[in-house]
């Protein structure tokens, strides 16, 4: 069958029709529709029963995933990459375990930081935990990847990391699917219990069996056929790509440059076709990979000194951002094609918050509020109420990572500051915050978390969030006073009550949240929308 | 055939709904088809675009290079000046006059038209306008647009009107109606 797919919904659907048990994800721009993808299926039975529901964070997602691999059964986890840093304990003690059903493990990075906080790339995680990675190069590659990686995941008993970026992630083709899906596996219990006890002693040996296995995945990267060498007319000068740079290149390749070219979609490197581009003569490899120089660094120990490494370390491609077919062009020596002057009067159109966004109504009174002390600091997470960094609010003075806001305002209360206020939302604090704010707690630190309870996970469009209807007992439980727990509805015809409580919960010496709730407009207008169907 | 177009406009305007039906008729012409697209943080509110590439050959590239676009379709006037750089010399711009002034310093509307007109081949119109004289609501105004790039599209009108109709049939006979007017009141502007 044929379908008009993301490059997302075709790794969801050929997950599904690889047999798919259960995908487990936490919502992160570039990879979030894998998820839905399966989710709409499932309720629209186009396919069978899988467990789809969402994730409280990328953890917690890697380690259910590993319990289903665990009774036999296949598993997808789903997620940006730098959620890959908040999986990574599971992530990496899973590549030690190995796996019993298939499990494959999804980073979607996005370098150029359309939607992130930096440009990370996942195959160094793949290097790290000695696992094998899949980079396709097209939404075909990328459906046809998950029947290969589950097969290979239960052939050599290991976790796969499937690497894709945004602009595979975000674009759409025609793929072919296959008629029936496999069907799922049944449950089994794994042979070797032990080989899921990491005490030191299983531990020691199951490593030793991951380092004894690498040259097999070598030799699989060489054998398989994902990678694929080329020996061209002119073989000195020649190429190594990998991913969805391959693409870029050949949209300016010509044939009679007559270059050796190395596509890359399979790790670990295929030792033995990179010593054969050098056999057949290659003095200079050109290395057009997307993201981190990952493959530039390693391939210099792979290859004699005098053989010429270049890419993003040496300018002949930019050493950030995303490639484009116009670098990839420069960096294969072509001229640019005639193209207009920009045009001088276009301004720039920052994202902002939404007209009739509750956050709005929070920032306009914490700001307020804040301007009545000395030196007052906001610390900001990670949500569409990032966006108050920007005009007109300027209200936040950092934003680093999930959860980061709890935490950071009681080390710096901790270091002496008042007022210290977080700024977190809702799915945000479920994810990561909840423990940052046990930390306030058991201190007693001076101060206040202001979650800012949209009712959903906003800045992805609109998934659900894992504590809506229960964030008062959340903060009850982890031992905040029931009186500094206030409720309060971001309204500009609340905004005098909104200030008294904000300047209450900040002169309140010790551990406050005020929860300012209001449904996103998003998906207020989407909910509106069905009850009028009916 | 080989058609490079971007696909402009600000986050919520709803430019990949032009990319859908142009998609749809591409599909059933067995046409070759690549669709990079924006999620993420510029939906609120923020520029966006999409490169839809249409061809006859194997696509390879998702991304459209400089130069290298045949046509960009923009539902705001400045956001289509946004994306010359990727226009061919001779490529056509198909764009909305009406301005989307969510931000302080949006440069003066009448330079922005003067910017526009200055290129050869350019069709500006006021899609909103349109889509009331075509009794169709604000929302169908990507739609009068749409109509009004067929004629580089390289698609032919009847093919693309079946793909309208093909794409809103879900919604009911109404809406599919609604929308195809809309569609025609364009390409009639676009031809005149």
């Amino acid at each position: 069958m044929k379908h008009l797919l993301l490059g997302d919904e075709a790794i969801a659907q050929g997950a599904i029709d690889a047999g798919l048990s259960g995908v487990y994800a936490y919502p992160g721009t570039p990879s979030t529709e894998v998820t839905e993808y399966i989710q709409h299926s499932v309720i629209s039975h186009q396919c069978s029963a899988i467990q789809c529901r969402w994730a409280t964070n990328e953890k917690t997602a890697m380690e259910a995933a590993l319990g289903m691999s665990y009774m036999g059964k296949r598993a997808l986890v789903c997620m940006k990459h730098v959620g890959m840093n908040v999986c990574a304990d599971a992530f990496m003690n899973a590549a030690i375990t190995g796996v019993n059903g298939g499990l494959i493990v999804l980073a979607a990075d996005d370098p150029s930081m359309h939607s992130s906080q930096n440009e990370q790339d996942s195959r160094f995680y793949a290097k790290f935990a000695m696992i094998p990675c899949l980079e396709p190069s097209n939404q075909q590659e990328a459906y046809d990847m998950m029947a290969y990686g589950f097969e290979l995941s239960e052939q050599m008993k290991t976790p796969i990391l499937l690497r894709v970026t945004t602009r595979m992630a975000h674009s759409r083709a025609v793929v072919n699917t296959v008629e029936k899906p496999r069907p799922q596996n049944e449950m089994s219990m794994p042979k070797d219990v032990n080989h899921f006890i990491l005490l030191p002693a299983f531990a020691k040996r199951n490593y030793a069996e991951l380092v004894a296995a690498q040259p097999s995945f070598v030799a699989h990267s060489e054998a398989d056929g994902h990678n694929v060498y080329t020996c061209g007319a002119k073989p000195e000068k020649a190429i190594v790509t990998t991913g969805i740079a391959y693409n870029y290149l050949m949209e300016s390749y010509d044939a009679s440059m007559g270059r050796s070219i190395l596509r890359v979609t399979q790790y670990p490197l295929p030792a033995a076709l990179i010593a054969q581009l050098v056999k057949d003569g290659a003095k200079e490899i050109l290395v057009i990979e997307e993201g981190q120089p990952v493959v530039e660094e390693l391939i210099r120990g792979m290859v004699p000194s005098e053989v010429a490494i270049k890419g993003r370390m040496t300018g002949d491609l930019p050493r950030m951002g995303e490639l484009t077919p116009d670098n990839v062009r420069k960096a294969i020596g072509l001229d640019p094609l005639p193209e207009h002057a920009p045009e001088a009067i276009v301004v720039g159109r920052p994202p902002a918050l939404c007209q009739g966004c509750g956050h709005r109504d929070m920032y306009a009174a914490l700001n307020e509020v804040a301007r009545e002390y000395a030196a007052p600091r906001i610390f900001g997470d990670i949500g569409c109420y990032t966006l108050g960094a920007l005009s007109p609010f300027h209200a936040i003075h950092a934003c680093v990572e999930m959860g980061a806001s709890v935490t950071m305002a009681k080390g710096a209360a901790d270091a002496g500051q008042h007022p210290a206020i977080a700024v977190i939302g809702d799915s945000t604090f479920t994810h990561s915050g909840m423990t940052g704010l046990l930390d306030c707690v058991n201190a007693n630190a001076n101060v206040v978390v202001l979650i800012s309870d949209n009712l959903t996970t906003g800045m992805t469009g609109g998934q659900d969030s894992a504590g809506t209807g229960r964030l008062e007992q959340i903060c009850y439980g982890l031992g905040v006073p029931q009186e500094h727990v206030r409720v309060v509805v971001p309204l500009p015809k609340n905004m005098e009550e909104i200030k008294n409580v904000l300047r209450e919960e900040i002169d309140y010496n010790g551990t406050s949240v005020v929860i300012a709730r209001r449904e996103c407009i998003q998906t207020l207008k989407r909910h509106l929308k069905a009850a009028k169907r009916g | 055939m080989k058609k490079d177009i971007i696909l402009a406009g600000v986050g919520g305007q709803g430019i990949l709904s032009i990319a859908t039906v142009i998609g749809e008729a591409a599909l059933q012409e067995g046409l070759y088809l690549k669709q990079a697209e924006v999620h993420g943080m510029s939906q609120r509110g923020g520029d966006v675009q999409s490169n839809l590439r249409l061809s006859s050959e194997p696509i390879m590239s998702d991304l459209i290079p400089k130069g290298g676009a045949d046509l960009i379709i923009s539902l705001e006037p400045m956001e289509a000046l946004r994306y010359v750089e990727y226009l061919k010399p001779d490529g056509w711009i198909v764009t909305s006059s009406v301005p989307f002034l969510n931000i302080p310093n949006y440069p003066d509307l009448e330079q922005v038209l003067a910017r526009i007109k200055a290129y050869k081949n350019h069709v500006l119109l006021d899609v909103e306008a349109l889509a009331k004289e075509a009794g169709a609501p604000a929302q169908a105004a990507n739609m009068v647009l749409l109509g009004a790039a067929i004629p580089m599209l390289g698609i032919d009108h009847d093919k693309m009107i079946a793909g309208v109709a093909r794409v809103f049939a879900r919604k009911g006979e109404t809406i599919v109606n609604t929308n195809i007017n809309a569609v025609e009141k364009g390409y009639a502007f676009s031809v005149r």
